[in-house]
């Protein structure tokens, strides 16, 4: 099916189940623990044994002598595989790095060996027996020193000029130039990188936990060498991604390789401690942000700069996205500079660019507003802008930002904000509740299913959609069973194997609605089948309480299936309404936070997020998502970092126990309301994305409620207490 | 190798393992039981807890061998789909979880936690150690943390568990 003119009215504007806040599905599976996730196929193959990754010890350099005779001979030793003895491995396209290193080195712990043995402690007794020899090379891995070397990239928004800033910026009566930095950040997903891999002749299946299957077949493919059609990922349980199961990695290939070479199949699991230097993380960023604005409020001048680092054939973190389209202002520079640096490969964490770009722009715009003697809200408001601001010819298809802050203010109390900062005591703690704006773009992708109807009316649904946490599962079925006219009961969801039809995939917030519209598709051609099947007319047949109904003709839907059943396939393509219209999410977000006053500690104590993301598939997921993605931005705002060793050039705190995320003592209650909103340009769902829109502007809304807070600006994330201590306002 | 005995969900089982072996994979890799999960081996996310002799452990920080005679109650004991345990119902009906990978440890932790509070243990945050601490979302918050959930499943899951002890969050 094309999408090429807005959507009228559909079956699914019934909203009898989607949009109803129902349960999960996978809800009982998941809470009872008999969800199958990927290290935990033991139903799937026979005879597994274990494999262990061995990491590279240095950043960059080369390996100049394995010695494997140890490890060999160790008790229960199958076999060890090095990229030496792997055979010729192609590169994936999505990959900057190579995934089995060696040779060449090219980042702290690549891939550089796998051991399996017969048990998990025999494979890791072996892999500490491994001895590695490296020539050590010098590395790059300090941005703020390579950032001068920094090159436009080729990937990512180019430079953008719209009108002239030097001038408007020279000219304007209020300025503001300020930079921010954002640090290496990990996704930390709760279930590790896991495979299980079992070749059938030449034919390989991967038991993995992957947020894109067709992507990892295709990568796989290429990576072997293999024609796609002989590879196979089924991926149906995710535990958690954030974008760090985006692509292949090296638990998918070594699990390949290991089983090849063991001719058994292997298991591998990237122990927690690899997690941060073998896989990706969000590319740490320094950026520069100009304003120049009339006393009326109004910006004249817009300037987002961005420096970030990875390694040759990596991508920028693209932070300054959003600053082309979240305020008006006539005359803007936007870029982005892209250093080389020889720390692990960096890539997509939730809301890549926008989340490290709005914990900067929106820092700035509350200086900027606190610069005029505005309120921080008014002055976004000034400054709304409901046409591309470089193409004003393109209109938002829908923008309810200022209706956004504007609601949440009301709820949240933003009358009671002390406007000098740092006057609001209780006890020992400053309080302080800080705004930003939350704002991500909602991208659609092409999505393929498969529906099938048997003769008791069950609909299956096969795509090789994922289900990351998001419940994709439950509003799939929420979707087939709208269309068919069943109960949820009715309905069974199959996701995330690659014999299924391509979907969008998870990613991009884009899944939510894309792989409903692509089921939508598919749903639209099964009811033909099911008319002409009954010989209905197909143009007025309804489908409701499990029956099909034209004129005054009704049956089972069961029955047009018969004894073989039906089935039917399609794919949600798009025209250009993302062209003609700028397809985005909105949210306002509000922060209160308690500040120590002799300690400098904060503590989270309100959170609110009020977001229009086009019509709420599942409200209480999609709730779920955003109270976790807002729980995500407090751990940009507080804690996380990765470290870098600028000496050794690696991340010094790859564990849980140091890289630290919010816990339960970290998070108060949230709040979150969605505003009544149906986009006609987005699919036949007119269904947009909240899972990342919930973390953009999060960041900002904790450092300005830290500022109202104590009267403190800190402009380099995270925020932590050192940051404040000697600069707190006296404690007494 | 070494052998030990001890009673998982009400079954008496037998195993001759590798004495290196934690309680978490001997119940993942040898007994199949999945439902604990492995979230980092090193006893700092919570993933792996389960109820031993009635008390949560970290079940990556123990080795089977060490449990000779125990009884040990996973995730998979308390109940299953069709017949869940009340908490296990809370979190599916205040979507106490997303991705469900720490879900598993947080539901073993919780009924753990209640069971902590109403034997007048205390914690970080009771104001008074003489006291019984009382179910507030506090207390319980305090308790929990030693279970991450990276999705960000907090606020739900303990208005779930909140639910569960039949107090507000
Ligand atoms: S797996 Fe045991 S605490 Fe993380
Ligand atoms: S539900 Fe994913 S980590 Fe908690």
């Amino acid at each position: 099916m094309k999408f090429d003119t807005p959507a009228t009215t559909n079956p699914i504007d019934q909203l009898k189940v989607v949009g109803q806040p129902l349960d999960r599905v996978d809800g009982p599976l998941k809470t009872s623990g008999t969800a199958p996730y990927a290290y935990e196929r033991h139903d799937v193959v026979a005879n597994q044994a274990y494999g262990y990754v061995v990491g590279a010890a240095i950043a960059k350099g080369r390996i100049t002598g394995m010695a494997l005779d140890a490890a060999r001979a160790a008790p229960g030793v199958i076999t060890i595989v090095t990229a030496e003895t792997a055979g010729k491995l192609d590169k994936g396209k999505r990959n900057a790095a190579t995934l089995f290193g060696g040779p060449e080195v090219e980042h702290y712990h690549q891939a550089v060996a796998l051991v399996v043995a017969e048990s998990f402690e025999q494979a890791r007794a072996a892999a500490q027996l491994v001895q590695v020899d490296y020539a050590k090379a010098e590395g790059a891995y300090d941005l703020a020193a390579a950032k001068q070397a920094g090159v436009e990239p080729s990937e990512g928004s180019p430079d953008q000029k719209v009108g002239d800033f030097e001038a408007a910026f020279a000219a304007a009566p209020v300025q503001f130039d300020r930079t921010y930095t954002t640090p290496d950040q990990s996704h930390a997903m709760m279930e590790p990188h896991a495979s299980i891999a079992a070749w059938e002749g030449d034919k390989v299946t991967v038991w993995t936990s992957n947020q894109m299957v067709d992507w990892a077949t295709t990568d796989l493919a290429q990576t072997l060498g293999l024609p796609k059609e002989q590879v196979r990922i089924v991926s149906p349980y995710i535990g958690g991604g954030f974008g760090g199961k985006l692509f292949l990695r090296a638990d998918t290939l070594l699990a390949a390789l290991g089983a090849r070479a063991a001719k058994r199949p292997v298991k591998v699991a990237l122990t927690r401690p690899m997690m941060a230097n073998n896989t990706t993380h969000r590319p740490a960023t320094i950026q520069r942000i100009r304003f120049g604005a009339g006393r009326d409020g109004k910006l004249t001048a817009i300037a987002h700069e961005s420096w970030s680092g990875n390694l040759p054939g990596g991508e920028p973190e693209d932070a300054i996205q959003q600053s082309r389209l979240l305020y008006a202002g006539a005359n803007r520079l936007t870029g982005n500079r892209l250093a080389t640096l020889d720390l692990p490969e960096g890539n997509a964490m939730r809301a890549p660019g926008e989340t490290p770009g709005l914990m900067a722009l929106e820092i700035a715009m509350d200086e900027m507003a606190e610069q005029l003697g505005l309120d921080p809200i008014e002055f976004r408001v000034r400054n709304d802008t409901q046409v591309d601001p470089a193409n004003p010819d393109r209109p938002f298809s829908q923008r309810q930002l200022i209706e956004c802050l504007r609601q949440g203010a009301e709820r949240f109390g933003w009358d009671k904000r002390a406007t000098k900062p740092g006057s609001r005591r209780e006890g020992r703690w400053l309080v302080g509740i800080g705004v930003a704006a939350g704002f991500r773009n909602s991208m659609s992708m092409p999505s393929g299913a498969r529906v099938r109807l048997d003769a008791a009316g069950v609909v299956t649904v096969e795509t090789d959609m994922t289900d990351i946490g998001t419940g994709s599962y439950t509003i799939i079925a929420q979707t087939a069973a709208e269309m068919m006219g069943v109960g949820m009961d009715k309905v069974v969801v199959r996701l995330g194997d690659s014999s299924f039809p391509v979907s969008a995939g998870s990613g991009g917030q884009w899944g939510a609605n894309s792989s409903t519209a692509g089921v939508y598709a598919a749903c639209v051609k099964l009811r033909e089948a099911v008319a002409q099947k009954l010989g209905f007319n197909s143009a007025d047949t309804a489908f409701a309480d499990g029956q099909v109904r034209a004129g005054n003709r009704s049956a089972p839907l069961g029955q047009a299936a018969g004894e073989g059943g039906l089935v039917a396939e399609d794919t949600i393509e798009y025209g250009d309404l993302a062209k003609q219209y700028q397809q985005s999410t909105f949210a306002g977000h509000f922060v209160e936070v308690a500040v120590d006053a002799a300690t400098g500690e904060v503590r989270v104590r309100r959170m609110l997020a009020v977001c229009a993301a086009g019509r709420i598939l599942n409200p209480k997921s999609a709730r779920s998502q955003v109270i976790g993605a807002m729980t995500m931005g407090v751990g940009g705002a507080l804690m996380e970092e990765l470290a870098v060793d600028k000496r050794h050039g690696f991340f010094v705190n790859h564990d849980l126990a140091t890289y630290e995320v919010p816990v339960h003592a970290d998070i108060p209650h949230q709040e979150v309301v969605f505003l009544e909103e149906a986009d006609a340009t987005s699919s036949p769902m007119k269904a947009k994305g909240v899972g990342e829109l919930g973390l953009c502007g999060v960041g900002a809304a904790v450092a300005n409620a830290i500022h109202n807070a104590t009267g403190l600006r800190v402009r380099e994330y995270p925020i932590t207490l050192d940051k404040l201590l000697d600069r707190l306002p006296d404690a007494a | 190798m070494s052998h030990v005995s001890f009673t998982v969900n009400g079954e008496r089982r037998q195993l001759d393992i590798d004495t290196r072996t934690t309680l978490l994979d001997a119940l993942r890799e040898h007994l199949h039981l999945t439902g604990s999960k492995k979230g980092c081996d090193h006893g700092q996310c919570g993933a792996c807890t389960a109820l031993v002799n009635g008390r949560r452990i970290n079940t990556c920080l123990s080795l089977a061998v060490m449990h000779e005679g125990d009884e040990v109650t996973t995730i998979e004991g308390l109940g299953k789909p069709g017949d869940l345990h009340p908490m296990q119902a809370a979190f599916v009906k205040h979507d106490g979880y997303q991705c469900g990978y720490c879900t598993p440890g947080q539901i073993c932790s919780s009924v753990a936690v209640l069971k902590e509070i109403e034997a007048g243990i205390p914690s970080h945050v009771s104001a008074d150690l003489n006291a019984k601490p009382g179910v507030t979302a506090e207390e319980i918050r305090e308790r929990m943390s030693g279970n991450i959930c990276r999705c960000g499943a907090y606020s739900n899951i303990v208005e779930a568990i909140s639910e569960v002890a039949g107090s507000q969050a």
